[in-house]
């Protein structure tokens, strides 16, 4: 199978952070192989070349101590994890999830909510939301803030980079960016119970043109986010088809991160959990 | 009267659970039925059940993780199955609501109930013959250890049974796990299994501590023990520190979902993210206590079959005991993915990479004692070359992982599943079969199988490689761990190659099964003397089986390899013998049933409180502190064996070493 098949994969990177995230992972790699390769080679040889069998081999019955093997010995690791420490730390730093991305773009906020089992995207500034489908344009950084309805998720677009969890009452910060205009699956990395594995969604990367037309078509399809709606989105179900909102209230990321959309979410549980136990 | 209790509670409509309780029903009457009809019951009662000889607590350790081995793998093929299956717009034969019970079962019976119990069975059979003692510290504190554990697995059997099991993943995160989310009482099987198991654990590194700290022979001091004794050492030490730690967490999620507290729910103040950082402080630990003792295993293994003391043994202590303290200080390299900020990512990063330090420089000793050895290819020593070729494979994707922005994208993936798969089943599984065969004669009296044991091995080691190495690829391709079904075709070979390896697996588990069979029906003619593989410490010295009390005289050591050292100054073992007018005869505790009834009682206690039948948990935790009372007030303890008995044994030992 050639790389280049991995189509959504995390070795098919579309974006600067998906880039960044996949030359630590090969470059961590082949710095580790370079010592893991000649223990498993040495490990065969050794093992073989002193079997009982073999004559030739010398047999040293107390040999148990070398003093410069030791400090080999605890040198070889020491300076890989030095090395690979680095990468760390740098990385860390470089790659923090929370860390805004620099651009000549103006970037695009979206708040997102994990709900049983779907998600929704809210774009504050647009005044649009739509559930399941995320809509990017191309080349713009992505601010993204997070929270959950119910239980935690992880927000995951293997291709475009760093996943983040989504936990109720609380907000995490994710900064992303696409380069190239498709389709990328999107995904919930953190189980979540009943409709956990068809909780995907599609990550769908416009030209800034392209986008803008989306932008006016959504707010044309008269579909109003408001707390009636919410309420009924947020009831637990499966398969959800991706679906567009023309207007939004403002304030209702803030109201599901502060448990008033929450709390309204649980009792729907407890009801349909009643209903489904044996 | 009985709770939440109904008939309802009997999976009497879903085929799949019906025939798999069926199955474990009519297998247990049998093995009742055939032990009452053949009148074995008495013996079993008095020899094993009731024994508070380390020695049988260790085989019986040892005999309930391989039965647990098996229901956890039926669990594994039955998700491999799954995934084979249910690719593009299949749903496979296993609904959510089976699946998810079925990956929770999974892992939790193959951490707590196969690794653990078999790890701390090798400890309790090895540590106390290892260091020249005639048991444990407290010995019937040791079997109430050992039944408790049982009562654990056999609470998370009966939910297969009566009910369900939890949902939630091995590690029952909250809020998922609270009452608003899990209303069944799968969760509560979940955690009061634990609990009921926890303490059963926390119990045995208790003793295994300070038979370790207290009961070390003559001359043995710290750095004389056998590196296998440090292991185990270090791996009691971090059960005594980490297990509270687990019981107060699920005692928290307990008081959330039994008594309406608010710890980790997401309203009125509860925080989830408390009970994460809580059990991965416990979780942690835990993978080095299951490390540890196979690490121990593996040294022992390949100075013995390479006849040379192990390399660097100094240098071993400080790896253990360093493993040891720096795995408290990792936990957050669970969730890096929880938004911590660059600074906590990067230090637990690098706290995480700086354990490999010591598990490396352990590599390279065993790397070095095969150096100038006369390596002798036996099966235990396959186990060991196995390991050494597949651990560091999985340590280097430890390390990847270890890589904050690696994280980032790797978390949560199938690429998560097999690099701890690759550590778990190439380190702990590959250490516990290693002891298994190693340790087998000594416990018997006779060897097994070593052809059948091979091919055990070579099963193991390639189905571990066609089951694993897939789903490396697999998340690196976006694949999440705990999918029930996945959309994408392309997917679908590479879990297929999957299932292929599982198959081989199941072939080796089914030859371990075939070999001890064999094994056992040819034992006369595969009967072995006291030191069949040219041992190396203590344990070696003395006759296989072992007498009930060890060591007639304790004996007087000089060296970590005390025993080669006697056998190359060619004085003969015998010199060590006792004088039977000289000694003061060893005393061994009286058998005791304080632990089965406990346990008992206690699997009535956990039923009952999963169930909410009040009455019947008070009634059982009355129980369970009458027995304790009862055995507080007994009038005999000790028995002295007599001198007739040890004439005896060594006269009947004289002659088997002889045949
Ligand atoms: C013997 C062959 C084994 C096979 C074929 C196997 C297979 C699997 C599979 C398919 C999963 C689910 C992966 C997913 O989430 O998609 C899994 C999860 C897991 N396995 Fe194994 N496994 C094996 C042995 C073991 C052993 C020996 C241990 C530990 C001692 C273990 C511990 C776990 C744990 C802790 C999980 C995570 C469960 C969870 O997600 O909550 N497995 N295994
Ligand atoms: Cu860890």
């Amino acid at each position: 199978m050639q790389l280049s098949e991995w189509h959504s994969g995390v070795l098919d990177p579309q974006g600067p952070i998906a880039i960044a995230e996949r030359t630590i992972l090969l470059n961590s790699t082949v710095i580790m192989l370079m010592v893991i390769v000649p223990v498993i080679v040495l490990t065969l040889i050794f093992a073989w070349w002193f079997r009982t069998s073999n004559h030739r081999a010398r047999y040293l019955p107390d040999w148990s101590y070398s003093g410069p093997m030791e400090l080999v010995v605890w040198s070889i690791p020491t300076l890989v994890i030095l090395f690979l420490g680095g990468i760390a730390w740098i990385g860390s730093h470089e790659l923090d999830p929370s860390k805004p991305l620099t651009s000549n773009a103006t970037p695009l906020d979206v708040e997102v909510v994990s709900l049983d089992w779907k998600w929704l995207f809210i774009y504050p500034s647009l005044g649009i939301a739509s559930v399941n489908r995320l809509v990017v344009p191309a080349g713009a950084p992505l601010r993204l803030r997070l929270t959950s309805a119910t239980v935690m998720n992880s927000f995951f677009i293997p291709q475009l980079g760093s996943q983040i969890y989504t936990m109720a009452g609380m907000v995490t910060k994710l900064n992303l960016q696409a380069d190239h205009a498709g389709i990328y699956p999107g995904l919930s990395a953190q189980f979540s119970g009943q409709g956990f594995s068809d909780m995907r969604f599609d990550a769908v990367v416009m030209q800034t043109t392209q986008f803008a037309q989306w932008i006016e078509t959504t707010k044309k399809v008269d579909h109003a986010l408001n707390t009636s709606s919410y309420a009924q989105l947020a009831r637990p179900s499966v398969q959800v088809d991706q679906t567009l909102f023309s207007s939004i209230d403002a304030h209702l990321f803030d109201e599901v991160v502060n448990g008033a959309g929450m709390l309204h979410t649980m009792q729907t549980v407890q009801n349909n959990a009643a209903v489904a136990a044996p | 009267m009985l709770g939440k209790l109904s008939w309802a509670a009997i999976p009497l409509h879903q085929p799949i659970p019906l025939v798999a309780s069926a199955v474990v029903i009519v297998g247990i009457t049998a093995v009742l039925v055939l032990v009452i009809y053949k009148g074995w019951l008495p013996y079993l009662w008095r020899e094993w059940i009731t024994s508070v000889d380390h020695k049988r607590i260790g085989v019986m350790y040892i005999v309930l993780a391989l039965i647990m081995l098996m229901r956890g793998f039926i669990d594994a093929m039955m998700m491999r199955t799954q995934l084979a299956v249910a690719a593009g717009s299949a749903q496979g034969y296993l609904p959510p609501e089976h699946y998810n019970q079925i990956f929770s079962a999974h892992g939790t019976i193959m951490i707590f109930m196969v690794g653990m119990t078999f790890m701390v069975g090798l400890m309790n059979f090895v540590v106390p013959l290892q260091i020249g003692a005639r048991d444990v510290a407290f010995p019937v504190l040791n079997s109430v250890s050992f039944w408790l554990t049982a009562a654990g697995a056999l609470l998370i059997n009966l939910s297969l049974v009566v009910g369900e099991f939890a949902r939630t993943g091995w590690l029952a995160y909250p809020p998922l796990s609270e009452l608003a989310y899990s209303p069944g009482v799968g969760v509560d099987y979940y955690l009061w299994a634990l609990q009921i198991a926890g303490v059963g654990s926390l119990l045995s590194g208790i003793n295994l501590t300070t038979t370790i700290l207290k009961l070390r022979t003559y001359g043995m001091g710290y750095a004389r023990m056998p590196i296998f004794c440090w292991t185990a050492l270090a791996s009691n030490l971090l059960i005594i520190a980490a297990f509270p730690i687990l019981t107060a967490t699920l005692g928290m999620l307990l008081l959330d979902r039994y008594l309406g507290f608010h710890f980790f729910t997401n309203d009125f103040g509860g925080n989830a993210m408390m009970y994460i950082n809580l059990i991965w402080a416990w979780g942690h630990p835990e993978v080095y206590i299951l490390m540890l003792p196979a690490f121990g295993v593996f040294s022992a293994v390949i100075s013995t079959f390479s006849s040379k003391p192990l390399f660097g043994y100094r240098s071993m202590i400080m790896a253990t005991m360093s493993i040891c303290m720096l795995s408290f200080m990792v936990w957050l390299h669970h969730f890096f993915t929880m938004g911590a900020g660059a600074d906590v990512n990067g230090f637990f990063g690098i706290m995480t990479m700086i354990i490999a330090v010591p598990t490396g420089v352990k590599v390279f000793n065993w790397l070095f004692t095969l150096y100038g050895g006369r390596v002798r290819f036996e099966t235990p020593l396959l186990w060991a070359l196995g390991f050494m070729i597949t651990f560091v494979i999985g340590g280097m994707t430890g390390v990847l992982l270890a890589i904050p922005p690696a994280d980032f994208v790797l978390h949560n993936s199938l690429f998560l599943i097999a690099h701890f798969h690759n550590v778990i089943i190439g380190g702990v599984m590959f250490g516990a079969y290693a002891g298994y065969t190693f340790w087998f004669p000594k416990a018997f009296g006779f060897t097994l199988h070593e052809r059948l044991g091979k091919a055990i091995f070579w099963c193991w080691l390639i189905g571990f490689y066609l089951a694993f190495m897939p789903l490396y690829i697999l998340g690196l391709m976006g694949a999440t761990r705990r999918m029930q079904h996945y959309s994408e075709m392309s997917w679908q070979p590479l879990m297929v190659v999957a299932l292929v390896g599982a198959v081989i697996i199941l072939l080796g588990i089914i030859l371990t099964v075939v070999q001890l069979v064999v094994s056992i029906r040819a034992r006369q003619s595969r009967k072995v003397g006291g030191d069949p593989w040219n041992g190396r410490t203590l344990e070696w010295s003395i006759s296989s089986p072992p007498p009930s009390y060890n060591f007639i005289d304790l004996p007087q050591v000089s060296a970590p390899d005390s025993f080669w050292l006697t056998k190359q100054s060619d004085k003969p073992i015998s010199d060590q013998h006792h004088d039977p007018d000289d000694v003061t005869p060893p005393t061994i505790p009286s058998p005791s049933a304080v632990g089965f009834v406990t346990a008992f009682f206690a699997v009535i206690t956990g039923f009952a409180l999963v169930w909410h039948i009040d009455w019947m948990a008070i009634m059982g935790l009355l129980c369970i502190v009458i027995t304790w009372l009862v055995y507080a007030w007994r009038n005999s303890d000790d028995n002295e064996v007599s001198s007739q008995t040890i004439e005896t044994f060594d006269a009947s030992s004289a002659k088997s070493q002889t045949t």
